[in-house]
Parts: structure tokens; C-alpha cells; sequence
């Protein structure tokens, strides 16, 4: 029999904790669509993403109603678009940015991921035409999302993309100003991207996925923050073993979710994202579990062994309560959508550069950043460089999606809405020069992986 | 498919004869009751079991949160599996 002690703190978790399905992806294949004649090619992904999801969302609703837990976010994410529309007759890749905008509102799905290129070794036609495209393609849409995977482990770091997506992201941000460059909060660059992340902006269905996948991303930091304010004066080892039990129960609710939108849509089940992940409302925040360990405030020396601690323990508890775990199954650090961080942002206790070392140990990299708009394309670049090669060095996945803001400069705070929340301009005191860096291009070679030291 | 029924709000009389009769009325058999009064705050937890139910599980759950709204209470009912997967290994 059901225990009442159970039931209880279960449904403590959903309402006072704020623990939640963060996404039910949707992964679709778009390799069949293919077609030189880019009109007859939006059609065909325009046909085959609303045929296929259909009914996702109102599975999702379905599903956020009978367990009685809150189903955030359904998504979609699609095969690269540069690879799918390289044997398109164009020189353009923005109406097919627009297609996909289209079938997303007529299904009804918060993000459509995969404008994206996967570029860490060259350029096809395809990728160089869906870069160029990528700010006027987020300019114009709403619910697109991008990425451009420039790095791994394997390839090394293509410096040629690194030097143009400073550019791509400063005329993005240029495009949407009036949004507050929200079109960069749409674009990120990745180092070794996973082929099955439900999460955005960084979706997209990886050439190996089957024909249609359902992923599904858990989140939970304020279940988490919870079971530690029970262990006040507690070694790490209590911590630890708190962190597991926890993630071990938001990962079953994920996996329960995940097997019965499987089950319904027809669609094979793929992969639970083991995830914190954070928004920017007071109670669900990962900077506050980092505190509640003990430090005064999120950036203050121990706070990257601390997120180590806290990343690792998430993926151990989760792995066993799922039968496939992937994505990216760690916390996640995006600034303007995590209540502490943006606190420690504003205290001055966390700066670009302690994100930096942060990322080394968690699960993506710099995230949701705002910083002044005549920040340089170069600086950006070099700031992707360097998330890059911690990601290729340490053969994990990194990313930065930063946003400088036209007009904006440290001291303003710029509001995003919504799940992207909002965030105090963040400084770059370092002010000295990557241009020469960044110009030299070509591709940082591949890391030696023997002699680890 | 057990559903797990969950009433909590100011206590008044027939909270749970409101409750009951939407399940009696619609096939689904009552497992267990755990009620108590707490500084004038009426808590129940139910399991039910609603194989037979006459309405799909979502339009239940509507129908008792409309009764609930109407007699000043919170009703949640929620299939019992993500108490199970979550609790037991």
C-alpha cells in the first residue's frame, strides 16, 4: 500500500519546491525533405514536423494533468538544417527558419530547435550559407532556435567559425535590438554537442537518432536546495548521498513521463537529461544549493568544488532511475535564468571568469550572460575559444550563449521574459585585445588524450 | 489505474460526501480514507480505484476541482504511478 508520507512529500516537491518536467522533446528526422528547390523543401519540413508532432502537446497536457506534476515546456528538435538543406538551390537559409517557425506555432510547441550546423572540423556550402543566415533568421522568427556546434574532442577547434560567430552573434544581437537582443538568447555555440539534448537553445535530432525520438529533460534545483537545509553542519559525504537520493526521485518522475508520451505518441523513448535546471523565480535556483553548502554567496572561492560535487552527484542518482540517460545530465549555470546567480551577479560575487572555471565542472558553459553591447566581436570570440577548448581538452560538452546588448552597459539590467528571465549586465574587466588571435583562423588541433597532466 | 485523491482547505460539514459522491457516481471504487482536522484545516488523502471509470481520468480530475472550487477546498487527484516510481525501486 501506498505510503501517506510519500504521497505527501511528493506532491511538497511539486508545489513548495517547484520540482517540474522541464521539456517533452520531440525529435524528428528531416532527411527525407531534402529537395533542390528550397519552396518544395520548406514544404516538406513543414508537412513532416506538424504530421509528426500533432499531438505532442496535447500528450504533454495530458500527461501534466494525470500525474499532476507541471510539464513546462514541449519542444521539437530537428535534424541540422545545413545538412538537410546543403542540395538546396539557394544562397539563403531564412525561409526555411521561417517554415519551421510556422509548423512549431501550428503545433503549438514553446521551441523548435535546429537551425544549426555541426562545423568543428569545416565548412560544407550548406553550413557556410545556414551561418550567414542565422541573424536574420532568429531576427525574423520567434520560436527558432540555433546552434553551431565549432569544436570536440576528436576534431579540434575550427578557429574560422569561432572568428565569424563573435560576428554572427554581435549582428544578431544588432537585428533584435529592440528585443533586447533576444536573438541570442536563441543561438548558442557549442564544443562536442549532444545528438539528443532536449534543452534549448541547443536542440537539434543528431544524424544517428532514429526517424522520431522523444526526449525528455527533468529539473528540480529547489527539491534538491530543500533536502540539504535538513543537513545543517552535515560532511560531504551526507551531501553527497542527499544530492543522489533526490536526483534519483526527480529522475524517476522524468523517466515515468517520458515512457508513457513514448507509449501514447507511437514514438520511441530516447534519452532522460539528468538536469538541474534552474528559473529565474526565488525557490529554484542551483546558485542557492551552492550556498546552502555553506558559501556566503555564488562565486565565492570552494563554489566550483562545490558545483563539482553537486554535478556529480545529480548524474550518479540519476543514472540508475532511468533506463537511458543523456544530453547533457548535470546542473546548468545560465545566469539570467537562475534567481542566485543573477543576486550574486548584482552582489558582485560572480564574475565571468569564476563562470568560466564553473564550466569545467558542470554541464554546459557560459549560458544566458548579458554583457555590454560594445563588447567586441573579437572579445566574443575569444570567449568562445576558450569555453571551447575546456570542452575539448576536458572531452565534454561546453557552450556559450552570451548576449551583448546594444546600448546596454554595466549597472542596467535587461529582461528577457518568461524562461529566460533577466540579468544585470555582466563585466568583462578584462579589457585587452583578442583581435590578432582571433584573426589568425585555420583549426586548433585536436588534444593529445594520453599523458593527462 | 489507482488514483490517489488529495482535499485540503478550510474544514466545513460534507467536504467528503462531496468528493465521494463524484466517485460514486462515476464507477470509481474507494481503497482508503486518511482524514484529520488540523487547526480548523480539513487534510484527506484517497486511494481509489478507477479501472471503471465512466469518465477518462482528465475529465475526473476537472470535475472534482470544480466541486472542490465550489465547496471553498483543493482537490488534486493524480494517477498513483508517480507516487510509486518515485518512492519504490
Amino acid at each position: 500500500m501506498i505510503n501517506i508520507d510519500d504521497i505527501l512529500e511528493t506532491n511538497r516537491m511539486i508545489t513548495q519546491n517547484k520540482l517540474d518536467v522541464r521539456t517533452i522533446t520531440m525529435g524528428i528526422s528531416l532527411r527525407d525533405c531534402a529537395h533542390p528547390n528550397i519552396k518544395q523543401f520548406c514544404q516538406n519540413i513543414y508537412d513532416k514536423i506538424t504530421t509528426s508532432a500533432e499531438f505532442l502537446v496535447k500528450t504533454g497536457e495530458e500527461l501534466e494533468s494525470e500525474y499532476g506534476v507541471p510539464i513546462i515546456n514541449k519542444r521539437i528538435s530537428v535534424t541540422p538544417i545545413a545538412i538537410v538543406a546543403d542540395s538546396c538551390k539557394t544562397d539563403n537559409y531564412v525561409p526555411i527558419a521561417e517554415s519551421m517557425d510556422k509548423a512549431a506555432k501550428e503545433v503549438g510547441v514553446n521551441f523548435i530547435g535546429g537551425f544549426s550546423a555541426l562545423v568543428e572540423k569545416g565548412f560544407t556550402n550548406g553550413d557556410k550559407i545556414l551561418i550567414q543566415s542565422i541573424p536574420q533568421a532568429l531576427a525574423t522568427t520567434d520560436v527558432v532556435c540555433s546552434s553551431v556546434n565549432l569544436a570536440s574532442t576528436k576534431a579540434g577547434i575550427n578557429m574560422d567559425c569561432v572568428r565569424q560567430m563573435g560576428e554572427v552573434i554581435k549582428r544578431t544581437a544588432e537585428l533584435t535590438r529592440e528585443q533586447q537582443a533576444l536573438g541570442c538568447a536563441k543561438l548558442v555555440t557549442f564544443a562536442n554537442a549532444p545528438n539528443d539534448n532536449p534543452f534549448m537553445a541547443g536542440a537539434f535530432h543528431g544524424v544517428s537518432e532514429a526517424e522520431r525520438v522523444i526526449n525528455v529533460g527533468v529539473s528540480g534545483p529547489g527539491v534538491v536546495k530543500h533536502a540539504l537545509e535538513d543537513l545543517k553542519g552535515a560532511d560531504f559525504s551526507e551531501i553527497a548521498e542527499a544530492i543522489k537520493k533526490t536526483a534519483f526521485k526527480i529522475t524517476r518522475v522524468g523517466q515515468l513521463v517520458a515512457r508513457e508520451a513514448s507509449k501514447r505518441l507511437g514514438v520511441p523513448f530516447g534519452i532522460v537529461d539528468v538536469s538541474l535546471a534552474p528559473t529565474a523565480e526565488i525557490g529554484d535556483s542551483v546558485a542557492r544549493i551552492l550556498e546552502e553548502m555553506g558559501l556566503e554567496s555564488c562565486g565565492a572561492p570552494g563554489t566550483t568544488a562545490a558545483l563539482a560535487l553537486l554535478n556529480d552527484a545529480v548524474k550518479k542518482g540519476g543514472l540508475m532511475a532511468s533506463s537511458h540517460v543523456g544530453g547533457f545530465s548535470g546542473a546548468f549555470i545560465p545566469v539570467s535564468e537562475d534567481e542566485g546567480m543573477i543576486a550574486a551577479v548584482k552582489e558582485g560575487s560572480l564574475s565571468i571568469e569564476k563562470l568560466e572555471a564553473m564550466t569545467c565542472v558542470c554541464s554546459v558553459g557560459l549560458d544566458m550572460i548579458a554583457v555590454s553591447g560594445d563588447v567586441s566581436a573579437a572579445t566574443i570570440s575569444g570567449i568562445i575559444a576558450d569555453e571551447a577548448a575546456i570542452g575539448v581538452v576536458n572531452n565534454k560538452t561546453t557552450a556559450v550563449r552570451i548576449i551583448p546588448v546594444p546600448g546596454k552597459k554595466v549597472g542596467d539590467v535587461v529582461q528577457f521574459g518568461g524562461l529566460l528571465g533577466y540579468c544585470p549586465i555582466v563585466p568583462i574587466k578584462n579589457e585587452w585585445s583578442s583581435e590578432a588571435f582571433i584573426a589568425r583562423g585555420g583549426r586548433i588541433p585536436a588534444p593529445l588524450r594520453s599523458l593527462t597532466n | 489505474m489507482k488514483l490517489v485523491v488529495t482535499v485540503v482547505g478550510k474544514d466545513r460539514v460534507g467536504i467528503i460526501a462531496a468528493v465521494t459522491k463524484i466517485l460514486a457516481d462515476n464507477n470509481v471504487n474507494i481503497l482508503s480514507i486518511n482524514q484529520n482536522i488540523l487547526d480548523g484545516f480539513f487534510n484527506m488523502i484517497l486511494l481509489a480505484e478507477a479501472s471503471e471509470s465512466k469518465m477518462p481520468l482528465v475529465d475526473l480530475q476537472k470535475a472534482l476541482k470544480i466541486q472542490g472550487e465550489e465547496i471553498g477546498v483543493e482537490i488534486k487527484t493524480q494517477h498513483q504511478d508517480i507516487f510509486d516510481v518515485m518512492h519504490k525501486i
